[in-house]
């Protein structure tokens, strides 16, 4: 599927499925299509092009919405006036869902003692648990989740991870999106990584992180400015985090090595470590990010 | 904050979307926010207390009103004054309660619950109009019994409910506070935002009115009774002017406005994205 704002190709001919039985992450930078994915899934805006599905169906076709999809989204989505008890008891009418059910899911959540509060004094957390206290109110099989893990303490996140692993070997659907690489390697069995809209990987956690995680070669030089222009050509990428220091993606220590003495350059420390899960995403997605803030700069320009 | 943990609940039972429902929640929606119950009450208080207040000021002056001030004079006029400043607080709260739901964004959560829509607009119109009527109509006939006991006290400005037009005027007069609320319902909706919302509505009816007034006389005697405030006002005037439409003419045609305004937010509502 496409979506299209303006001049924005927020989602770029996007294809994938999420199965049921594991937890699916969907990864990937800021502002590159996660959010607007999942509203094109749940039916709040169309796609240009292309059609989505839940079970076969549209989401709106569904008699039973929230039995079908729980979600939880990136932005507020709470009447800020409303005690969180009543929130959900309006949410839960629409379907019919008893009282009992919303005051379960309250203490399941772990905001009973601030339910009949008004939504708009919660914190980031609380909100985030009331959203997902909603989500899990019609019993769904599919669990639709932007961004769980934000504004959660570590308990927070320690019960997510917990709950989102349960649900998913009960059989259901889980599909949870993430710009954190090492959240996702915890939490997912499966990942979908996509940039600027476009798909990037659709792989399991293991294999993307076999195939995404190179070596970092590790160089400590007097003449980091020369060795940096030498070594930069395709497919090899050069970060300085401090003077004299050189990390480099896409060389070994040897090509390292003997480029250097090929040029007469003095290195101080010549090692290699493996790169980091954060690492290995960024590698993965960093052409798209560099990509888009160029557009930006010309656009400024323009 | 508890602390969190336990399994999920499954749940015992799963409803369906219906309109019943949704109307359910929308009234659940209504009565659990603040504001809501202010808005009410302003309008409730002003519908009765005006007419209470001019009552009491009529009473208190009559005997040095000149004879051309008393005849000016209509109970009517004073038993239904409050409906005149009320309309600006259910308009208010017509606005209020769809657009709120954009600025909060509460219309997602309420959008995932009820993908299809229209079951929400429709909802959330019956249970605030419904709301509306139910508490304007005893206010007005209390503001016509009460501003009636007053002025009965000097004997002056009594007129009976069976007098012909009285019954239809009072009634007419939550009739007509209901159908603003339900035409401010549909701005509210077509603009999804609260401060463009109440702006357009003051537009159509307190700005647009009496500009009719700089066009040449038979020109505004064309346009003027057909604008949605002078078509709405016939039903609770007791009697209407050389140029007004009747009374029913006049209701029939604020209702089609309402429609069209709820026709035009309905087809918004399913194409835009939210």
């Amino acid at each position: 599927m496409t979506k299209v704002y303006g001049e924005k190709r927020a989602v770029d001919d996007l294809t994938f499925t999420v199965k049921p039985g594991i937890v699916t992450g969907f990864l990937g930078p800021n502002g590159s299509g996660k959010s607007t994915t999942m509203r094109l899934v749940l039916g709040l805006d169309r796609p240009t092009g292309g059609d989505v599905t839940v079970n076969g169906k549209h989401y709106c076709e569904h008699p039973a919405p929230l039995h079908e999809v729980g979600a939880l989204l990136e932005a507020r989505s709470i009447h800020t006036g409303r005690s969180a008890r009543n929130h959900l008891l309006a949410l839960a009418r629409t379907h019919g869902v008893s009282r009992r059910r919303v005051d379960e899911l309250i203490d399941l959540v772990g905001l009973h003692d601030v339910a009949r509060k008004r939504a708009g004094k919660f914190s980031l957390g609380m909100g985030q648990r009331l959203g997902i206290a909603s989500a899990l109110l019609g019993d769904p099989h599919t669990l639709l989740l932007d961004e769980p893990v934000n504004g959660l303490d570590p308990e927070g996140i320690h019960w997510i991870r917990n709950l989102l692993r349960s649900l998913a070997a009960e059989g259901r659907t889980v599909f949870v999106s993430s710009h954190l690489m090492s959240e996702m390697a915890v939490t997912a069995d499966h990942l979908i990584v996509i940039g600027r809209g476009k798909l990037i990987a659709d792989t399991s956690v293991d294999e993307f992180v076999r195939r995404a995680s190179g070596l970092v070669v590790h160089v400590r030089t007097p003449d980091a400015t020369r060795l940096s222009e030498l070594v930069t050509k395709d497919g090899v990428h050069v970060t300085s985090t401090e003077p004299n220091v050189l990390e480099i993606e896409g060389l070994t220590p040897e090509q390292v090595g003997e480029l250097a003495a090929g040029h007469r350059i003095v290195l101080h420390g010549l090692s290699e470590r493996q790169a980091s899960l954060e690492e290995a995403f960024m590698h993965l997605t960093r052409d798209d990010v560099e990509f888009k803030a160029l557009e930006r700069e010309q656009e400024a320009a323009a | 904050m508890s602390a969190i943990g336990g399994a999920l609940p499954r749940l015992e039972r799963t409803g369906r979307v219906t309109q019943l429902h949704v109307l359910r929640s929308e009234w659940t929606k209504l009565m659990s926010v603040r504001s809501t119950r202010w808005s009410l009450l302003a309008a409730v208080l002003l519908t009765i207390g005006l007419p209470l207040l001019f009552a009491g000021v009529t009473t208190s002056h009559w005997g040095s009103m000149a004879p051309h001030e008393r005849a000016d004079r209509h109970p009517l006029d004073i038993a239904l004054a409050g409906v005149n400043v009320s309309q600006l607080a259910i308009a208010v709260l017509g606005v209020l309660v769809i657009t709120a739901e954009y600025s909060t964004g509460m219309i997602r959560s309420t959008m995932i619950a009820v993908p299809k829509r229209l079951p929400v607009l429709w909802a959330k119109m019956i249970v605030y109009a419904l709301v509306a009527f139910v508490l304007m109509i005893p206010s007005v006939l209390i503001a016509f019994v009460g501003s009636q006991a007053i002025l009965n006290r000097h004997h002056i400005l009594q007129i009976s409910f069976s007098h012909p037009g009285v019954a239809r005027s009072v009634i007419g007069g939550a009739v007509y506070l209901m159908l603003v609320g339900i035409f401010a319902y549909a701005i509210g909706a077509i603009t999804r935002n609260t401060a463009g919302g109440i702006a357009t509505f003051a537009g159509i009816f307190f700005v647009i009115p009496p500009l009719m007034n700089i066009l040449p006389t038979s020109w505004n005697n064309a346009i003027s009774p057909y604008l949605p405030s002078e078509a709405g006002r016939q039903i609770f005037s007791l009697t209407q002017g050389a140029h007004s439409l009747s009374p029913a003419a006049g209701g029939a045609l604020f209702v089609g406005y309402c429609a069209a305004g709820l026709a035009l937010s309905a087809i918004l509502l399913v194409t835009r994205d939210t």
